[in-house]
């Protein structure tokens, strides 16, 4: 857990500090029993003292392996489940890990026009840590679900396996339709962005420094012109970068993303969508 | 024939006197499976208390002047262990010492030749890919193995090869070649004219499931040359001794362009990371050991390496 000075990273977001300031509700779910220390230093700055509902039931559901693969590259998943009927829909959704070096993996921002807030991407794990999903929903609510993740390492492994070939190729991108976009329903896009991602954890050992932190911030996606998904990240995503989430389909457009990261590179990609939902 | 005997004396003298000084380190079981040519089978495991990280093959080469030792294992115990056995068989000075990549298991013996003549060479991509892990790797090795880890350290080739380059024993002559990236970004083959053998290092397992940590595709246009090469006696990085004459290089290109294709497929059908992992998950691939260990990570470098192909 060293550098623990990058907890407040990226984000602009003061989650510093590790005053328990405000404990986590009793209730019913698993929140009594998550490690709650790291928790607790977060969750003032990150959400004051709003209520958090910690039956997540019905409203998100996090998927997350329960042993990593690959602790530099750990698939997960946060589904938005309400399905509109009410009248709600997810506006922003928070992925924490715990014990990771910078526990803030990211906000997601969905819009009614996004066709239900879910994203899939991968991240880096340090160490044996709760994963959470934490969502906002159009009423202005609060809800959380956890899971537990064993991997370690992942955040100080080195970004590449052929470093050489990763700086050659910096900033090229892939945005694809999953097939079939049904048109006027949900489609679903995947965006890749080549992209180191340096943590700066690895330190270099000949030269016992760290590399700078150097990462994608902020992607902004959007079709035929209205949001679709705005996310702001960290390190703590992957290498090579990938975010699949969900656009409506209502009609021929393009599907537009932009990512910027920390050193002001900015990076664009278009999917034209036709009528039929094909790119 | 006496020079060589009273050489051989000196070394076993020798051998035994380290041993002691080093709390009794046996030296490391070696076949020679050429004349000159001798190498130490790892245990094909996983790191463990119970097998030191004795878990590669290490070998050495005799010349008329000197010897070239080729990896050298997880610790330092294990590199002094190796040098034990090096006594044993000669007095002869070790010159080189030859690292086929940077994963701790080929390199971490380094620290057991060096203060003497000996010059460590590797491809010239090795230093930083191991200068990058060489953390994590210490505190990987060390949090396993305890005290068996003590003194364990980097040691960094200098003698850097970009394409390759021929190192002389005396007498005897090894072509070292450098690789595009395959197994790793930094791999080294090394070739012993004298009598036809080849070492591979990791871009060939026996028995020990392949390990994907450069690229799937690369690593198979590297198969397609070492396919064609003529060679006497083939020495994996795990596994075997010698696997010359057995289909182990057909073996491993099986797997790794099932890895590829079952991967490909998948991307081509919208399937997500995850699901690709789920799928290998707790598989055993027949004819392979380590396949829970290693087979989901190999899933999941070739996708994140695949998807990106058009």
């Amino acid at each position: 857990m060293k550098r623990r000075q990058f907890i407040a990273a990226g984000l602009g977001l003061a989650v510093g500090g590790r005053l328990a300031l405000a404990a986590v509700k009793d209730g019913p779910g698993t929140a009594q029993s998550l490690e709650v220390e790291v928790w607790k230093g977060l969750r003032p700055g990150l959400f004051g003292e709003r209520d958090i509902n910690i039956d997540a039931d019905g409203i998100i559901s996090l998927e997350t392996p329960y042993r990593a693969a690959d602790a530099a590259a750990v698939p997960i998943a946060i589904r938005g489940l309400l399905d509109g009927r009410d009248g709600r829909y997810i506006k922003r959704m928070w992925l924490l890990i715990d014990q990771n070096p910078t526990p803030v993996v990211g906000v997601f921002q969905f819009y009614p026009e996004s066709g239900g807030a879910d994203v899939e991407t991968r991240v880096r794990v340090n160490d044996y840590t709760f994963v959470r999903a934490i969502a906002e929903t159009s009423d202005d609510k609060l809800y959380m679900t956890a899971n537990f993740v064993k991997a370690s390492g992942g955040c100080s492994a080195p970004a590449s396996k052929d470093a050489a070939a990763a700086l050659q190729s910096l900033g090229k991108m892939k945005l694809r339709i999953d097939p079939p976009a049904t048109p006027g329903g949900a489609a679903r896009a995947q965006l890749l962005i080549r992209h180191p991602n340096v943590t700066g954890l690895a330190m270099d050992q000949m030269t016992r420094t760290y590399p700078q932190p150097y990462y994608v911030r902020k992607i902004e996606v959007s079709y035929r012109d209205k949001p679709v998904m705005n996310a702001e990240v960290t390190f703590a995503i992957a290498e090579n970068p990938s975010f699949r989430f969900n656009f409506r389909h209502e009609g021929a457009g393009v599907l537009v993303a932009t990512v910027e990261d920390t050193e002001n590179g900015h990076f664009e990609a278009r999917a034209q969508v036709d009528a039929n939902g094909a790119s | 024939m006496l020079p060589e005997l009273v050489r051989r004396w000196a070394g076993l003298w020798l051998a035994l006197a380290v041993a002691s000084a080093w709390g009794a380190k046996a030296p490391l079981a070696v076949d020679e499976i050429a004349p000159g040519v001798f190498v130490h089978r790892g245990e094909v495991a996983e790191m463990a208390a119970d097998n030191g990280g004795d878990i590669a093959n290490l070998s050495f080469v005799v010349g008329e002047r000197c010897v070239a030792v080729i990896d050298t294992g997880s610790t330092a115990a294990i590199g002094q262990a190796l040098l034990a056995a090096v006594r044993l068989k000669t007095g002869l000075p070790v010159c080189y010492v030859i690292n086929t990549h940077m994963h701790f298991d080929h390199v971490f013996g380094n620290a057991a030749f060096e203060g003497g003549e000996a010059r460590f060479v590797g491809n010239q991509r090795l230093p930083a890919s191991l200068s990058a892990r060489a953390d994590g790797f210490v505190q990987r090795v060390t949090e396993t193995l305890g005290d068996a880890a003590a003194g364990t350290r980097a040691v960094y080739p200098t003698v850097l090869v970009d394409r390759d380059s021929t190192l002389d024993l005396g007498g005897r002559r090894l072509k070292v070649e450098a690789w595009p990236t395959a197994h790793t970004d930094n791999d080294l083959t090394v070739y012993d004219e004298k009598t036809g053998t080849l070492w591979t290092g990791d871009l060939l397992f026996d028995a020990h499931l392949p390990v994907i940590d450069g690229s799937v595709v690369g690593w198979l246009k590297v198969l397609d040359q070492l396919e064609q090469r003529p060679v006497r006696h083939l020495v994996p990085g795990h596994g075997r001794a010698d696997v010359a004459g057995t289909d182990a290089l057909a073996r491993e290109r099986a797997y790794l362009a099932d890895v590829a294709a079952t991967v490909r497929k998948a991307i081509r059908g919208g399937q997500g990371l995850r699901a690709v992992i789920d799928a290998g998950e707790g598989k055993a691939m027949a004819g392979w050991q380590l396949s829970e260990a290693f087979h989901p990570r190999n899933l999941s470098a070739a996708y994140t390496e695949l998807e990106w192909e058009d």
